[in-house]
């Protein structure tokens, strides 16, 4: 029955869609106001029923109802409690339930929220985020049915893959999907608004806390997804530059160009072409990372199941989508290209220049990413590595940084470079003496990570620099986003900078009793012994690592075996064990025990990693999307209605 | 007309940037870009030695031998038609295993051997390299070679 149930509400949600969009064309078109009246309420439900199809098809998974195809391929109901709820997006259908769950929920929650934009401004946004809507729920019920029954169910289902069934997956594909997702909403807005033409700085400032809110989950997710990639796979990297990683970095790069360039138009009704355009083209990279993903075109760790049929549906809603926006663009593209005038040396120039570099970034990773499929068209295959990226993409990141330590300390307008030179002097000492330490002191360190660390050194003193002689009380929450989100950068800079630069690994074959040195630490491998987890068996090796002052710490490595259900293979995963200290990471993996000559099993492969600071850059993660987080909170003016509130309650108080 | 003149400064300094970037671009992607092949292709003299590429397919069953250094290990890729003698020091990867797809990179050594910096098996049992979709399902790849 609730299989039956979920796909019903799937449809009716699909239908309030095509509601939302036909009424909202009508009124648009001169219809009466009434079918305006529709479209809000009509936004609400298909939010809160895609959001009760998508908690069927969590219940069913819970239930382990086998009878169910997508439970029975990817649950078995020996799995953890955890693991059976996080598996319900741990597949392709799935996930692409609850990616339309966000787009359904985002265009309820316009619906609820947003009052600043003009009513028809209104309507055609909510039209055009139920027209992105009935696309996906076209490709989910046409062909990617999440409640699909079985003819017979199975006794028990096939299980998931081991690498999945960790905490990681719990958290990691959700916060992504709502950053991915959420930038629908800059989307929708963008068509909306060039629809109606009202795009100025009412429609930026009503746009802006949208993105931030996207932007902020999907920093998040990119963050969390790669501290899962560096415990879970065991490689010790925390960045692949894999094909899934780029295209969820693509959007995040639109996102925070986005972010620049509606805060110019917000403030000073200039680049407003420019902002519509970004917001068009944010969601479009979600759309075209999706399509890359679900299509099967790249081999990835992240493609299940590959289906070209699927490949061919997601690349026409695409084309329709993108297509469609960008036509509307060049429609009315007379109607917002003026904008308010600024020069170059000013706070709108430096983010023009910022909003450039992203942008270049943004299409030199989408080359890397598409070039290997182009490529196969043309019958070379090729693949495209950290290499070809560190080179592109490595010295504009830098020079960005750069352009980010000027830019908050510039005014709107028009500024003097006298004036920028003068508030300098710090960030240019701390990155001189950050140069002159890893020169002197550091060894041979790479251009790329020496570059990176002095870079870091200017741009966290520099980032600090919008506070000085500011009543720290009275500064706005935006620029403490600003300044907390800029020293993330900074922080994260720096990891990634001594991590590449100061890494040190060790690979041996080693009998218990045996003593490994690795950077400060001595590691005394004391031996393995077998464990049982829930559902796995496991070998666990014990480690000893030792400071040169004498602290020691036990870490606990794992090679788990987990049985092969259904007649599959049993596969074999490695968990490392990590130990955290102040000035980085040691990082343990236990390889495969190793036969002597005489047959017995008495040595073991570790492969050790002694990775400084590489903590500062989740860290760094972390703040950026605090930063985010602040400026929404200043934005959203939550603050201010909290403090009127407040107001008017202690006035309430004291009123004779 | 102040402002006119600005704004096509800007428009340049943009135009040089992005011919810039695509230079760069291109040149990266041709000194950096390697290819992907696969046993067939390496047999057939596609590879040149010393060249980074990439290595695509399935490990050949009873192929795994470990060195002495406990370290170091052997096996054979295969696509079905053609083979190739891979060596790799360090830890296999999670789902690395005899008869799955696995993808090495690295390069050709003098002898005929690839030797692998880095070898990714798929997350996914179900996985195989695409390249070898050419293969019946099921395949049961020759044992040793």
């Amino acid at each position: 029955m609730i299989a039956e149930l979920g796909l019903a509400l799937l449809w009716i949600a699909a239908a309030l869609a095509c509601l939302s969009l036909v009424a909202g064309t009508l009124f648009l078109r001169g219809g009466p106001r009434d079918l305006a009246a529709l479209v809000r309420p009509a936004s609400v439900a298909q939010g809160v029923l895609t959001a009760f199809a998508f908690a069927l098809l969590i219940a069913l998974f819970v239930r382990s109802d086998m009878s169910v195809e997508l439970v029975a391929r990817n649950s078995h109901s020996l799995k953890p409690m955890i693991f059976k709820i996080a598996g319900t997006w741990g597949n392709h259908e799935g996930s692409m339930l609850l990616w339309l769950m966000i787009l359904s929920l985002s265009g309820g929650l316009i619906a609820i929220f947003e009052k600043r934009l003009r009513e028809d401004t209104l309507v055609a946004t909510l039209a055009a985020q139920a027209a992105l809507s009935l696309g996906f729920f076209a490709f989910l019920l046409f062909s990617s049915n999440p409640f699909k029954r079985l003819p017979v169910a199975p006794p028990d289902g096939q299980g998931l893959n081991p690498l999945l069934q960790d905490i990681g997956l719990a958290f990691h594909p959700p916060t992504l999907y709502v950053g991915y997702v959420g930038l629908s909403v800059a989307f929708s807005f963008a068509v909306g608004a060039l629809i109606t033409r009202e795009i100025g700085p009412a429609f930026a400032r009503a746009m802006r806390p949208w993105v931030l809110g996207s932007w902020i989950f999907l920093t998040l997710g990119i963050t969390a997804g790669s501290y899962w990639a560096y415990y879970e796979l065991g490689w010790g990297g925390w960045w692949f530059w894999d094909p899934v990683e780029n295209v969820s970095l693509v959007p995040w790069l639109a996102g925070a160009a986005l972010l620049h360039s509606v805060a110019v138009t917000a403030t000073r009704n200039a680049l407003r072409a420019w902002t519509v355009m970004l917001a068009v083209i944010g969601f479009s990279m979600s759309m075209v990372g999706t399509f890359i993903v679900r299509s099967g075109l790249l081999t990835s760790v992240h493609s299940f199941a590959v289906d070209p049929e699927r490949g061919t549906f997601l690349l026409v809603l695409m084309a329709i989508y993108i297509g469609g926006a960008l036509t509307l663009f060049a429609l009315r593209a007379g109607a917002v290209a003026e904008g308010k005038k600024f020069a170059l040396l000013s706070r709108e120039g430096s983010l023009v220049i910022n909003n450039l570099l992203l942008t270049t970034i943004l299409a030199l990773v989408l080359l890397g990413t598409l070039y290997p499929i182009v490529a196969e068209a043309m019958g070379e295959k090729i693949s495209v590595g950290p290499p070809y990226y560190n080179k592109v993409a490595g010295p504009l990141a830098l020079i960005l940084c750069l352009v980010m330590v000027a830019g908050p300390l510039l005014g709107w307008r028009k500024d003097d470079g006298k004036r920028l030179w003068s508030r300098l002097p710090a960030a240019a000492l701390a990155g001189a003496a950050v140069l002159f330490g890893l020169v002197l002191f550091g060894g041979k360190v790479g251009i790329l990570p020496l570059l990176g660390m002095t870079v870091a050194g200017i741009v966290a003193v520099a980032s600090l620099a919008p506070l000085w002689g500011r009543n720290l009380r009275r500064t706005p929450l935006p620029t403490w986003g600003m300044v907390v989100a800029h020293f993330g950068v900074a922080v994260c800079l720096a990891g990634m900078g001594a991590e590449s630069a100061f890494i040190k690994e060790r690979l041996v074959a080693a009998a218990p009793g045996e003593v490994m040195k690795i950077g400060d630490f001595s590691v005394k491998f004391a031996g393995v012994k077998p464990i049982a987890g829930p559902n796995y068996t496991a070998i666990e090796g014990t480690l000893v690592a030792t400071t040169s002052s004498g602290s020691s710490f036990t870490m606990k490595p794992e090679a788990r075996t987990f049985p092969g259900l259904m007649g599959t293979a049993p596969t074999e995963t490695n968990e490392a064990a990590l130990l955290t200290r102040p000035g980085g990471q040691l990082y343990a993996v236990l390889g495969q025990p190793v036969a002597s000559d005489d047959g017995r099993a008495d040595r073991y492969q570790i492969r050790l990693w002694w990775k400084p600071l590489v903590w500062w850059i989740w860290l760094g993660g972390a703040l950026i999307a605090i930063g985010a987080a602040l400026s929404l909170l200043g934005r959203a003016q939550l603050l201010a209605i909290w403090r009127a509130r407040r107001a008017r309650k202690s006035g309430e108080r004291f009123a004779p | 007309m102040k402002a006119k003149h600005q704004r096509l400064i800007l428009a340049l300094v943009a135009l040089c940037g992005v011919a810039g970037a695509g230079v760069l671009a291109a040149s990266a992607l041709r000194d950096e870009a390697a290819y992907f092949r696969t046993p067939v292709e390496v047999q057939g003299g596609k590879a040149a030695v010393g060249e980074a590429m990439r290595l695509g397919g399935m490990v050949a069953k009873g192929s795994i031998e470990r060195q002495a250094d406990g370290l170091t290990i052997r096996f054979v890729a295969t696509d079905g038609k053609a083979s190739v003698p891979v060596e790799y020091k360090g830890i296999v990867p999670d789902l690395f295993g005899e008869e799955s797809g696995m993808v090495a990179d690295g390069r050709m050594r003098a002898d005929g051997t690839f030797v692998a910096d880095r070898i990714l098996a798929k997350h996914d049992e179900r996985y195989m390299p695409p390249q070898m979709g050419e293969m019946p399902k099921n395949m049961k790849a020759p044992a040793g070679v």
